[in-house]
């Protein structure tokens, strides 16, 4: 592993009750690399990230962002959170506020950024997006997919290092999907770091530089996409791409 | 965008469920002949009852004892001027009960163990408070509290009965307030929590906004309560609206004066009401004509 890994994960495992989710997760990710995340609902996708993102406190194992193990004791999950963005399934938008007062929120509040800063960064961003004419619009009255490019920006307004995607688009109806998977894959030509959890495996081969095949609470198999698509090793990989096969999805 | 009709299609569908459920009144898009033919069955229905009540055999001596018109104006001044003192008391109190109902919620609300005495407190202030009557809590401060005579504190029976209806609706208001809190989705908690923001700024931002929004019908809902129950300091000697119709009551031996002071509560509780559903239009309203014209 080199020193300057975006981030590095090491035998991390979390519980639900007697639920075992993550049975011990290593993964090391490298600066401007996208890393996927495949495998059936309840793998433990979703909740790898939500640690990551200190949204679920850890049982055991370390965490490392950028050099700094932000699983330690008393860390200050709020600074840590600024430098780690993560865009949710289910956008999870502020329902009472703009596009704008949305995306400007946290850089206002926990950056300390002017209101005028911030909303010429915010209106930057959107237009990058192509979401200017929703700069005044309410989430209710955008389709899926903006509110997922709104939310993708709103993470990305506060210039994290590491960005989480947990499924962005499962929610979204298909014809919706590709403006969505558009914006990921500029971020990713933009060098972003990211890790992917997703279904969209034509995406994940298209834009990953890893794919990490996660089984019961572990990553079973790992490795560039060729290699995961074209010849993966282990039964339970093949099993589960087979089945993607065969439901068309890839 | 082939989806954006659809959901705009979606609200339309949903918008007469909602009117109807808010009462609005004037919910757009209704032509002239469903407001002619509701005329129509409110005056029928009125004059139903009327004939039915005034051909009833007490009806006469009703009428005298209680309908008096001569009564009626003779008292209505003096109970209107003491009616004053109802408002005072409602919007005092008010004023009070909002951010302190809503301090109570937010204590209950704490999460993890180093909070469990604000909350047990909290718990223990709802619960107390819903269960003694109005009229007690009324009675024992306004009489109790002044016999301490604690120097600068004031032993006026207004004073002390502003001071109960704000304990005891701060219990109920707080528990709306608590309802709407919980109301919100965690999601939007973890949404705002993983952009940095601080609990403090989590709740001040997301959470709160949301939920009194949610919550703004029970809330008035209270206020109409709150503004009806003003009348119980009447009842340890404040000269409100009702004291001063029962000191005409005893004074004529007609009931007509009671009449008076409830037409005055209905004037300001209606339109309160009224005032609820134009408020919850107007929001329903503008953002959707902000995410229209967007």
């Amino acid at each position: 592993m080199n020193t300057t890994a975006a981030l590095e994960i090491e035998g991390l495992r979390k519980s639900f009750g007697d639920h075992v989710v993550l049975n011990g997760i290593d993964l090391s990710v490298g600066e401007h690399e996208v890393t996927c995340l495949i495998g059936a609902s309840g793998a433990g996708k979703s909740t790898l990230l939500r640690c990551v993102n200190l949204l679920e406190p850890v049982d055991a194992g370390r965490i490392v962002v950028g050099g700094e193990e932000i699983t330690r004791r008393g860390v200050d999950v709020n600074r840590v959170r600024r430098r780690i963005g993560i865009v949710f399934q289910a956008f999870n938008l502020f329902p009472h506020m703009s596009v704008l007062e949305n995306v400007t929120l946290a850089p206002k509040l926990a950056l300390g950024q002017g209101r005028g800063e911030a909303e010429e960064h915010a209106r930057a961003l959107l237009d990058r997006f192509g979401l200017s004419d929703k700069v005044e619009a309410y989430p209710d009255h955008l389709s899926g997919g903006q509110q997922q490019r709104v939310a993708i920006v709103r993470a990305l307004a506060m210039q994290p290092r590491l960005m989480l995607l947990d499924e962005v688009t499962s929610a979204l109806d298909p014809e919706l999907v590709a403006e969505v998977l558009e914006v990921i894959a500029e971020l990713a030509a933009g060098g972003m770091t990211m890790v992917i959890a997703t279904h969209e495996m034509g995406f994940a081969r298209d834009i990953a530089t890893r794919v990490c095949f996660l089984d019961a609470g572990v990553i079973l198999e790992q490795g560039p996409p060729e290699q995961m698509f074209g010849s993966p090793r282990e039964p339970r990989t093949q099993q589960f791409l087979q089945r993607i096969v065969n439901a068309r999805r890839l | 965008m082939a989806s954006e009709g659809d959901r705009r299609a979606g609200l339309e569908v949903d918008e007469p469920r909602r009117s109807r459920i808010l009462g609005a009144l004037g919910s757009g898009g209704e032509g002239a002949r469903p407001v002619a033919i509701a005329l129509l069955s409110t005056i029928v229905f009125l004059v139903v009852v009327g004939v039915v009540i005034t051909n009833s055999p007490g009806w006469p001596e009703v009428h005298k004892t209680f309908f008096s018109w001569s009564e009626f104006k003779s008292s209505f001044p003096g109970i209107a001027r003491a009616f004053l003192l109802n408002c005072k008391i409602f919007l005092i109190a008010e004023c009070l009960i909002l951010p302190f109902a809503l301090l109570i919620a937010v204590l209950r609300s704490l999460p993890g163990p180093v909070f469990f005495p604000l909350r047990a407190l909290a718990i223990a202030y709802a619960d107390f408070f819903r269960g003694v009557p109005t009229i007690l809590v009324i009675s024992l401060l306004a009489f109790g509290a002044p016999a301490l005579q604690l120097s600068g504190v004031p032993s006026s029976v207004v004073f002390w009965g502003i001071v109960s209806l704000v304990l005891v609706y701060s219990a109920y208001v707080s528990e709306v307030y608590r309802a709407g809190i919980e109301s919100v989705h965690p999601s939007q908690e973890a949404a705002a929590r993983s952009l940095g923001l601080t609990r403090a700024q989590t709740l001040r931002k997301v959470i709160l906004p949301q939920a009194v929004r949610r919550v703004i019908p029970p809330l008035l809902n209270d206020f109409i309560g709150l503004q009806k129950d003003t009348a119980l300091v009447g009842f340890a000697g404040a000269l409100e609206a009702f004291n001063q119709a029962q000191i005409d009551v005893a004074a004529t031996f007609n009931f007509t004066p009671y009449l008076a002071a409830a037409v005055l509560f209905v004037a300001i509780t209606i339109p309160l009401a009224r005032f609820t559903d134009w408020l919850i239009a107007r929001d329903r309203r503008r953002r959707q004509a902000e995410g229209l014209h967007a």
